[in-house]
């Protein structure tokens, strides 16, 4: 393990390990904002339902001869119905309270894709095996051109990250206000949504679609219990997304058959409940300035 | 001799003109038309459920209105949106909200900074001057959370000051703070009038609006009574406007 976690396992395993402490710090970036926002729950609804893309997209790959894993055909896929299950939560939001909205859609989207996905397994097109690798995360198959996507895709987000984080960090304190001054609230928070998707794309096939949601909001919580400063915030959420990915890949990598997703959340957990005994806002803090 | 200047001197702050806004439970407004005087602190005053509040969102934007037209300084609002500083409700938000009370104040900035703009050194100077205006200097880097609601609404006033708007629209600046912010608040507007600037405000103390404003909008639904304080807040207009349970008595 100790290989595994100094990159000296390997070419192919030190690329996958970085490239998902890349994936981690996007995650913990644009989380910290999702957060602030208070829209964490939405990404997970929109998480579960990439998975009917990710089964259409393979049988319609396979059926047209392509490799039905090629990896930015099952994104497109799995962009296309979580798109649509986020319009679902919208409308549904607009009658109902948007908590059940989220459940109804993540539960049923999911439903259907675990239906279709064992539809393509059983009829035996193409070649499907490791597919399921993106319900919990499978790094360790991960291609050098999968680490390529996952870079170049975290780049843009970060990129675009940047360049609307103050609008954002505005919209998330006071709506009103920000509307007051001219900015889209409404663009903005779809702008949010469509970074957030762009996370859960890119962890695919890192962490996997089912536990994306707690690199989204673990690593951005923590930062909150460190700093009071927006900035700060997303600092450290992304340097703890960034462990927990690189931590998750490379410890998975030394057991067959280790979800990467299950590892990478639990070394989120565990910065977590530390900083919830030791952080500036956390229990010790509050207990010495209680008494 | 002709008045060269073709454009007549916008002397109305805001004109609103056949406002109506309705919620799914029915009409909140009705067919409201109001004219602010520039250079002015106007109240807005009415019970609760009269729609104070619910005016002024209409009024940005920040709701959507069914029918209704919109001016400020003679232009439509959406043309001016970088001369209106809107101070809303302090319960409105999540002072839990990661932030310094200066980094609160920086916001009022974004129409100067932009999108990928940084803060330059005299914009940074222009929020500190905002804070210390409202006599919050000392309190720069404290956490917005830890601030006593009077502190809070400060902040809220310096933001808007940072924006260096010509019209201020404060949704019950007064509520739940201490009577010393109170006094500060006060003052500030009123140094805002002295530099010519207006304030619309929705009030609710009814025994201070002599004191602390020059005209007033009675409202209840719809404008009942329109002026200068000294005619237009008097005892029928109040009457009309709350109906026989007067919330207190009005020195008249």
């Amino acid at each position: 393990m100790w290989a595994s976690l100094t990159l000296q396992a390997g070419y192919n395993a030190a690329l996958v390990s970085l490239g998902a402490a890349m994936l981690g710090l996007t995650a913990g970036a644009v989380g910290a904002f999702l957060y602030l926002r208070r829209r964490a729950l939405v990404s997970d609804a929109m998480a579960h339902a990439t998975l009917p893309g990710i089964g259409l997209a393979f049988l319609a790959m396979a059926a047209t001869g392509g490799d039905g894993r090629f990896l930015p055909g099952l994104m497109l896929g799995a962009a296309l119905t979580a798109g649509l299950g986020l319009l679902c939560v919208q409308a549904i939001s607009a009658r109902l309270a948007e908590d059940a909205a989220i459940g109804i859609v993540l539960s049923t989207f999911y439903g259907a894709g675990i239906v279709i996905l064992t539809v393509v397994q059983s009829a035996g097109v193409g070649r499907p095996a490791g597919l399921e690798g993106v319900l919990l995360g499978q790094a360790s198959a991960m291609l050098a051109s999968d680490v390529t996507v996952i870079a170049l895709g975290a780049a843009v987000i970060l990129l675009a990250l940047w360049a609307l984080r103050r609008p954002f960090a505005m919209v998330a304190f006071d709506a009103g206000h920000a509307t007051g001054l001219g900015l889209r609230v409404r663009l903005l928070d779809t702008a949010l949504l469509a970074l957030t998707l762009g996370v859960v794309l890119i962890g695919l096939q890192v962490v996997g679609l089912i536990l994306i949601v707690a690199l989204l909001i673990i690593p951005a919580a923590t930062g909150r219990l460190w700093s009071n400063r927006v900035g700060i915030v997303v600092l450290i959420a992304a340097c703890v997304g960034a462990v927990a990915g690189y931590g998750g890949a490379a410890i998975s990598a030394t057991a067959p058959n280790l979800p990467t997703g299950a590892v990478t959340v639990l070394l989120a957990f565990a910065v977590f409940g530390l900083s919830v005994f030791i952080a500036p806002r956390g229990l010790l803090a509050r207990w010495h300035h209680g008494r | 001799m002709v008045d060269p200047t073709p454009f007549p001197i916008p002397e109305a702050a805001m004109t609103i003109r056949d406002l109506t806004v309705a919620y799914q439970e029915g009409r909140v407004l009705e067919g409201v038309d109001a004219r602010f005087a520039a250079g002015a602190m106007t109240a807005i005053v009415g019970p609760n459920g009269a729609g104070k509040s619910t005016l002024l969102k209409a009024s940005l934007d920040l709701i959507a209105r069914r029918t209704g037209e919109v001016r400020v300084f003679g232009a439509p609002f959406a043309n001016m949106r970088q001369r209106v500083a809107y101070v809303p409700q302090r319960a409105a938000v999540d002072w839990d909200f990661p932030a310094r009370a200066i980094d609160v104040v920086q916001m009022g900035l974004y129409g100067e900074t932009g999108a990928l703009g940084r803060l330059t050194g005299g914009l940074r100077a222009r929020a500190a001057d905002a804070l210390a205006r409202v006599g919050m200097a000392d309190f720069a880097k404290r956490q917005i959370g830890a601030l006593s609601g009077g502190q809070q609404q400060r902040v809220f006033l310096a933001r808007a000051l940072a924006q260096g708007a010509d019209l201020y629209v404060l949704d019950e600046p007064f509520a739940g703070v201490d009577a010393a912010t109170e006094t500060a608040i006060v003052a500030v507007l009123h140094s805002l009038r002295a530099e010519g600037r207006s304030v619309i405000a929705v009030h609710h103390d009814l025994a201070t609006v002599p004191a602390y404003f020059d005209r007033v909008l009675m409202l209840n639904r719809r404008v009942i009574a329109e002026g200068p304080v000294g005619t237009a807040f008097t005892q029928t207009t109040l009457a009309a406007t709350y109906g026989t349970a007067l919330p207190q008595k009005v020195p008249a």
